[in-house]
């Protein structure tokens, strides 16, 4: 029954994988990708891997849905159209195939799900499970490989974290009276906009950009 | 990603209002009770910023960042990420590695639960602040050249530069 199930979700995992590949409607996309998330989630719960569940749902389906969202309306919803020669697409599919059909041939010789002889299982992480109501004495075991045994990991995963909205501030952000007094800042500004505006489907909007670029100038 | 203008969408608001504390509070025990079930710091941070973001969405950036300001919001970003250390010298000072929690307290199992909220709060505090300001600063992005683009006849550009 649950193998069925895991099947079923992995069907549609691939469908929903494709649609995202072929559709040029970027909007479409960010809800499939939204939605594949969610089975990714689904799957994990049936995998009784309860806490990767619990963040694929809450990172994967919704906070990064959101921000690509965001993304979208600061640029465009619709992917542009790009004709190229037969031969340009030729040889990529060729060598996707092989690594493809590689790495398949590799998943052949993993252990079976759940296997309690698996590599994985024969390194530190008995050990942790073994331990850590007495060192630790807290039921999750998660939480303490997390926290605990793992913490440089994770305190390292936190400072990335962090380093990510530093970089964003650092490029999109600051202070906006900054940005608008300081006078250096104002051609890059343009070029995002002005680079966006084209792509427009709207002709209205396209033309007062334009306009506002000349009068920039 | 513009807010729901305020006279529109009545609807909207007053429905989902309700729901801004109830996913605080649940982020809140996800945060605390990741000891005992799922969560924990990454995914209680998550779930309290999607209530920031729907606050956002619903009521507008402006009235947001009243609260949220700028040099809180880094202040939030740093002052998680401080905590994790601040709690690894803590055990170095104590006598102990750094980031072992046996030296927090006499009872080694406390000295790991001390540990363990404190990291986990900080980790929780930081992915907080960094998602919100990730979305607040997508959102302002947007909103300044919008402006700038609709507001061209009327020179609200100088406007916007007082």
């Amino acid at each position: 029954m649950i193998d069925l199930l895991v099947d079923i979700l992995f069907v549609f995992l691939v469908l929903v994988a494709l649609v995202v590949t072929f559709t040029r409607d970027l909007f479409a996309a960010v809800m499939l990708l939204s939605i594949f998330s969610l089975l990714s989630a689904a799957l994990f719960t049936i995998m009784d891997a309860v806490d990767v569940a619990f963040t694929e749902a809450a990172v994967g389906a919704g906070i990064s849905t959101v921000l690509m969202l965001a993304t979208l309306a600061l640029t465009t919803y619709k992917e542009e159209e790009t004709r190229r020669p037969k031969s340009y697409t030729v040889l990529p599919l060729v060598i996707v195939l092989l690594i493809g059909s590689a790495l398949i041939y590799g998943t052949l010789d993993f252990p079976a799900f759940g296997d309690p002889n698996a590599p994985v299982h024969q390194h530190v992480g008995g050990k942790y499970i073994k331990q850590s109501l007495e060192d630790i004495d807290i039921p999750n075991v998660v939480t303490s490989v997390l926290a605990s045994y793992r913490s440089y990991d994770t305190f390292g995963e936190t400072t990335v974290v962090f380093a990510a909205a530093v970089g964003v501030l650092l490029l999109l952000g600051g202070r906006r009276q900054n940005i608008s007094a300081s006078p250096l800042l104002r051609p890059s500004q343009r070029t995002i906009s002005s680079r966006t505006a084209p792509s427009h489907a709207d002709p209205s909007n396209n033309e007062a950009n334009n306009d506002g670029n000349g009068e920039e100038a | 990603m513009r807010p729901i203008p305020q006279k529109r969408n009545a609807v909207l608001r007053i429905s989902l209002r309700p729901l801004i504390p109830v996913i605080m509070l649940f982020a809140l025990y996800v945060q605390f009770h990741g000891d005992y079930g799922p969560g924990g710091g990454f995914q209680a941070g998550v779930m309290f910023s999607a209530a920031l973001v729907l606050y956002i969405l619903l009521f507008g950036i402006e009235k947001a960042r009243e609260v949220l300001t700028p040099k809180r919001m880094e202040g939030l970003l740093a002052g998680g990420v401080f905590l994790y250390g601040a709690v690894g010298l803590l055990s170095i000072v104590n006598g102990g590695n750094f980031l072992d929690y046996n030296v927090l307290a006499h009872d080694p199992v406390h000295g790991q639960h001390y540990g363990i909220i404190a990291v986990e709060l900080g980790v929780g505090i930081t992915v907080t602040a960094v998602m919100a300001t990730l979305f607040m600063t997508f959102v302002e992005r947007g909103h300044r050249p919008s402006n700038e683009v609709h507001a061209r006849g009327n020179s609200a550009i100088v406007e916007d530069r007082e």
